[in-house]
């Protein structure tokens, strides 16, 4: 008689064993999803009020128990975190090019992908000390470009590595195919390696805005505050996560809606810029 | 005893003495000469020596591993891609030796086209797959571009298929589809020499007829040599067969006769499914 039946106890051992990891994987997706949702729940239940006060986007942050909003607070977040991402993603993909295409497995490609493995899991308020002691504290003032070079210096390790990780799935088939018909180096990273590898390194480049939009730590020593709308970035800028770190930490009820407010913006606007690139790479690929 | 392969093939007598006459009169496109290949310290082949004759379609056989692959890309110096590999030896053509070139390697590569047993198309649209090789070496009006195009996907078999979807992405086609547009890509920059690295191997017996009919077509105007684990293949499309054994040229001659009266045992052994 055939061995083969729904009786069979190794068949059996294996269900078994398949429904087992099967609700322990389920339970882990579960219990991580279960805190994003009750952090976004949150978030939308104390912060989703302040959102629909149009005074929020146009009136200055208030002191305390006056009417405001966190309008110089957003504007200068979106100027220290347009100008870090305009400074470090550059530096990033060029460098994680380097590391693909050229360095690959030589000593130097290997000694910089280490060094920036350690840059990339050093903590935020090393980085803000660092852009303290050798620029803040040499011109002696605190200003927009500090906070922007910060968060420069915390965009590049997640685009090196991302950049680097990316180009080096493309087939080394691609490559070959492109050398084929006498295509210099460069011309084929352009062309070919960057479109193939294109969607991960914009993801790589997202993830580090997303990650710089709600760094604290090094503004706090670089870009400070201020209680004013003020663009100039040679001088202190206001910015949501270090007004958000005062107002929440504030006894003023009206201080600490200001801070839900501002929280809540800024999750919801890398939502939105993850959902839009999605959409975009999805009509362009 | 004889395997279909041989029986397939078997011309009249007459019509060997014919091709192999007709093949005598061909000159040397690429001159092999002890050619020594090593991956790392592997060495991979041993003092290769043959002729590559021009407008001819010469087959590469043999087993897995045998190094016939690794032949056909030290043709296009594709290895120097890779710092752990290198050759030694002479690859002649137009008198010069490709292995010790000064120039930059991209203008040899230009000049020898090849597909790989994958179709690697690039992520860019079927116009542009083609268009992108072109403009390496040529500025072309849009019209002439549109020409090249077209005629390098009508050579290849695949411009009825595609001439309507040509903004698509490389990437939509079908698997034979794809290594049809990598052969149209191969040729439209006009190349002497195309390599063929087991065009068909991941293929279904209708697009390996046509790029088997293809190859047929394109001897008139390249020279091409072709890998392939298909023997039928070899004997059906080239004129010259090279048999490869453990990193070294068995044997080396007109088709019919390396299919119908081989000089070394081990190439009729091989042929006739006896190897083992």
């Amino acid at each position: 008689m055939s061995q083969i039946s729904a009786s069979n106890p190794l068949y059996t051992a294996r269900k078994r064993r398949n429904a087992l990891m099967l609700s322990v994987s389920a339970l882990a997706l579960s219990f991580g999803l279960f805190w994003l949702a009750w952090i976004l729940a949150t978030l939308l239940f104390e912060g989703g009020n302040a959102l629909l006060h149009a005074a929020l986007y146009y009136k200055m942050t208030p002191p305390p128990g006056a009417d405001g909003g966190l309008a110089n607070a957003i504007a200068g977040s979106l100027a220290m975190v347009v100008t870090g991402t305009l400074i470090g993603t550059p530096i990033g993909v060029m460098a994680g090019t380097y590391l693909a295409e050229y360095g690959r497995k030589s000593w130097l490609a290997s000694a910089t992908r280490f060094l920036n493995d350690v840059l990339l899991s050093a903590p935020s308020i090393v980085i803000g000390l660092f852009v303290y002691s050798v620029y803040v504290a040499q011109v002696r003032h605190f200003s927009g470009w500090a906070g922007a070079f910060a968060l420069a210096l915390l965009v590049i390790p997640v685009v090196v590595r991302t950049t680097d990780d990316m180009l080096k799935l493309v087939p080394s088939s691609l490559r070959e195919a492109t050398a084929a018909l006498g295509c210099p180096q460069w011309k084929m990273i352009f062309f070919v390696t960057y479109r193939a590898a294109r969607t991960g390194i914009l993801t790589g480049i997202l993830l580090a805005v997303a990650r710089i939009s709600g760094e604290t730590a090094p503004l706090l020593f670089t870009a400070l505050n201020n209680q004013f709308w003020s663009l100039n970035m040679n001088a202190p800028v206001s910015n949501l996560p270090v007004v958000i770190f005062q107002f929440a930490m504030s006894p003023y009820q009206d201080w600490q809606r200001l801070a839900w407010g501002g929280a809540t913006l800024i999750t919801l606007a890398v939502l939105l810029l993850n959902i839009l690139a999605r959409v975009l790479f999805k009509r362009t690929t | 005893m004889e395997t279909s392969a041989t029986a397939r093939v078997q011309p009249p007598r007459i019509e060997v003495a014919a091709r192999a006459e007709q093949a005598g009169e061909t000159k040397a496109k690429l001159t092999v000469r002890n050619l020594d290949f090593y991956y790392g310290s592997y060495h991979a082949l041993k003092s290769v020596t043959l002729e590559v004759p021009e407008r001819r379609v010469t087959a590469f056989i043999g087993p897995s591993g045998c190094g016939k692959s690794t032949l056909l890309r030290t043709f296009n110096r594709m290895y120097s891609l890779y710092p752990d590999q290198r050759a030694e030896g002479e690859i002649i053509m137009d008198g010069e030796n490709l292995l010790t070139v000064k120039r930059d390697v991209s203008l040899i590569r230009a000049k020898i086209g090849m597909v790989f047993q994958k179709p690697t198309p690039f992520p860019m649209s079927i116009y542009d797959n083609i268009a992108f090789g072109v403009r390496l070496f040529e500025n072309l009006k849009k019209r002439d571009m549109d020409e090249r195009v077209e005629w390098a996907l009508r050579k290849a078999a695949l411009w009825d298929e595609v001439k309507d979807i040509l903004g698509q992405s490389g990437h939509s086609l079908s698997g034979g589809q794809q290594q049809r547009l990598c052969i149209a890509r191969g040729i439209a920059v006009k190349p002497e020499i195309l390599l063929l690295d087991e065009p068909t191997s991941a293929l279904d017996p209708i697009s390996t007829a046509k790029i088997e009919e293809l190859v047929d077509e394109l001897k008139r105007d390249f020279t091409i040599a072709i890998v392939t684990h298909n023997m039928q293949q070899a004997a059906r499309v080239s004129d010259y067969t090279a048999y490869m054994y453990l990193g070294e040229l068995v044997e080396f001659d007109v088709t019919d006769t390396i299919f119908i009266k081989p000089k070394q045992k081990a190439t009729e052994d091989y042929i006739t499914g006896r190897f083992g």
